[in-house]
């Protein structure tokens, strides 16, 4: 999907619109993703409320709960830095600042999801 | 309510990084993970995951909401006035539903 822009346009995400129709897609197909997963999560975590250790740890393992969590993770942490960088798109207006704080955004939700998916792992895993 | 969305949005974000350290500390242990859910369990923490979980079913909902607009559909004055009613009692309702849910499970854990 090149359009009618340079390639330094594209990188940078110049243009009156700013946003891509790829960060469009990306946003509606991750909130599609993110109806079922959410609703399964929001039940499952009021199944072990004040449940101990064990029972938690449990229903984290289970292979149902850790794929579902660590699509949950994927797809929310995506989700939400694209939502993050429209709003800083749209409130932040000098260039530099901007784009450090998309990068931050982007770096902190890959860092968190991959922190996070990595414990699932280790729950589901068995250590 | 637009504004609501991203401010939901933004908060929802937020969210999502605790709920990573929950499960971060849930993966390093009984003692991790007791301090995680004794601090949930603070009035403060209570308080946040109300908030939180508020600002979860009106995000949800207003989304849905979206993308029935992105399909085209709903756009008149008269069925968005009543879809954001719809969103609004249905985020109130639905936090209602899971903390009532939720309080339960807790008594008799």
């Amino acid at each position: 999907m090149a359009g009618t822009r340079s390639a330094l346009g594209r990188v940078r995400g110049l243009g009156s619109a700013k946003e891509g129709v790829q960060h469009w897609w990306a946003q509606r197909l991750t909130a599609l993703a993110l109806i079922p997963l959410t609703l399964w999560f929001v039940t499952g975590l009021i199944g072990v409320a004040g449940a101990d250790y064990a029972t938690a740890r449990a229903w984290i393992a289970q292979p149902v709960s850790a794929v579902a969590l660590l699509l949950l993770l994927a797809a929310g942490f995506h989700h939400g830095q694209l939502g993050l960088q429209v709003v800083i798109e749209d409130y932040v207006h000098h260039e530099g600042l901007r784009l450090t704080l998309i990068v931050l955004v982007k770096a902190l939700a890959v860092l968190a999801s991959a922190a996070a998916a990595f414990a699932v792992l280790r729950i589901a895993l068995g250590s | 309510m637009s504004i609501a969305h991203r401010g939901t949005g933004v908060a929802l974000s937020a969210g999502a990084v605790l709920l990573a350290l929950w499960l971060i500390a849930a993966a390093g242990g009984p003692e991790t993970f007791a301090a995680a859910q004794w601090l949930l369990g603070s009035w403060l923490g209570l308080l946040m995951l109300l908030g939180f979980s508020f600002a979860l079913f009106y995000h949800l909902l207003n989304g849905i909401r979206h993308l029935f607009w992105d399909a085209g559909l709903g756009f008149d004055l008269k069925t968005s006035d009543a879809s954001g009613l719809a969103v609004l009692g249905g985020s109130a309702a639905l936090t209602v539903l899971a903390w009532a849910a939720g309080l339960t499970v807790l008594g008799a854990h």
